[in-house]
């Protein structure tokens, strides 16, 4: 086995768990869009091309009223925001990757594959097929999911009772144990889930995980001492 | 056969996605990143991954923040990532039906 298949294969494996809770909540908002008058092509469609499931929800909310395309694009960028800041922090992984490569790869950055991503750069360089393999499988998942979703008319089990709305959870806790590195992780933790929390609270939107992630890079900053600049 | 309208919204909105997945990269693609910026980027990953979670583990109900502690326990066990996760998936499953029986 080559090493372009072995990393292929070592980002597929990384990202496996995740496939698994993807289908049941991808089939879930086909539900939801075909109650809102989509087809199952409309609804595989929009799942292949937007490819956002925040973004899928809430259009779908919006969906009933007439709501100018401008408006449109400027909420699903507006919830897609965090995905910037994902795709700055993994750059630093992937600038060995030419421009090109890096742009054709990056349509598959969701928040799952990234932190699949970013706890492998911890410990090893991420290639091009790493990322291809940990990234891009779940994409036919998803829009197959939902065009399935949508044709089907109903859910395929309800994703609470079988723990899977809590999976996205889970992988996420795990991979921020990754990144311990000492008390000053701890403050920076503990800034985002509180900025996060007050966030969710008080302003409406997905604001809250910038909110959070601001809070966290500022703490960050804060506590940066010039001693431990290679640390 | 979706209308022409609906493909080009979806096209429309394809892109503002699409473009959120690229502009850090863009933005960034050459610039070393040293210092006090270095922290900040260091940070973004678990800061962000706590802001997305932090929500679902700490508002949704006593439950949820029960697993939220036991996964995070099972995790700094060092466990395999689906572990982890079925430790989380199972753990919410049974405090849901503990405490709503």
């Amino acid at each position: 086995m080559n090493s372009r298949q072995s990393d292929f294969l070592r980002g597929l494996a990384d990202i496996a768990p995740m496939m698994l809770a993807y289908g049941p909540i991808s089939a879930l908002w086909g539900t939801v869009a075909a109650g809102q008058g989509l087809s199952p092509v409309e609804a595989l469609l929009m799942s292949a091309v937007v490819y956002s499931g925040a973004a899928q929800f809430v259009l779908m909310d919006m969906w009933a009223v007439v709501t100018p395309l401008p408006v449109l694009f400027v909420t699903v960028f507006v919830l897609s925001l965090r995905h910037v800041l994902m795709s700055a922090s993994v750059a630093r992984h992937i600038s060995s990757f030419s421009k090109r490569k890096a742009t054709v790869l990056l349509f598959w950055l969701t928040d799952e594959a990234w932190a699949i991503i970013e706890r492998r750069a911890l410990t090893d360089p991420i290639t091009p097929w790493y990322f291809f393999g940990a990234a891009m499988p779940i994409w036919p998942v998803w829009f197959l999911f939902g065009g399935l979703g949508a044709w089907l008319g109903q859910s395929i089990g309800e994703p609470a009772a079988l723990g899977l709305d809590f999976a996205f959870a889970a992988m996420f806790i795990a991979v921020v144990a990754g990144f311990w590195k000492g008390w000053r992780t701890g403050l920076v933790l503990a800034a985002s889930a509180a900025a996060a929390i007050a966030g969710k609270l008080l302003v409406s939107g997905t604001w809250y995980i910038l909110l959070g992630a601001a809070a966290g890079m500022l703490v960050a900053v804060l506590a940066y001492r010039e001693e431990d600049a290679d640390a | 056969m979706p209308e022409a309208s609906f493909l080009l919204t979806i096209f429309v909105l394809g892109l503002a996605t699409y473009s959120s997945r690229i502009a850090g990269y863009w933005l960034l693609r050459g610039i070393t990143v040293r210092g006090r910026m270095k922290a900040a980027m260091d940070a973004v990953p678990p800061a962000i991954l706590t802001a997305v979670i932090a929500p679902d583990v700490f508002l949704q109900g006593t439950a949820e923040m029960l697993a939220g502690a036991v996964t995070l326990g099972v995790a700094l066990l060092r466990a395999p990532l689906l572990v982890v996760i079925g430790a989380g998936m199972v753990s919410v499953v049974v405090f849901r039906m503990i405490i709503s029986a």
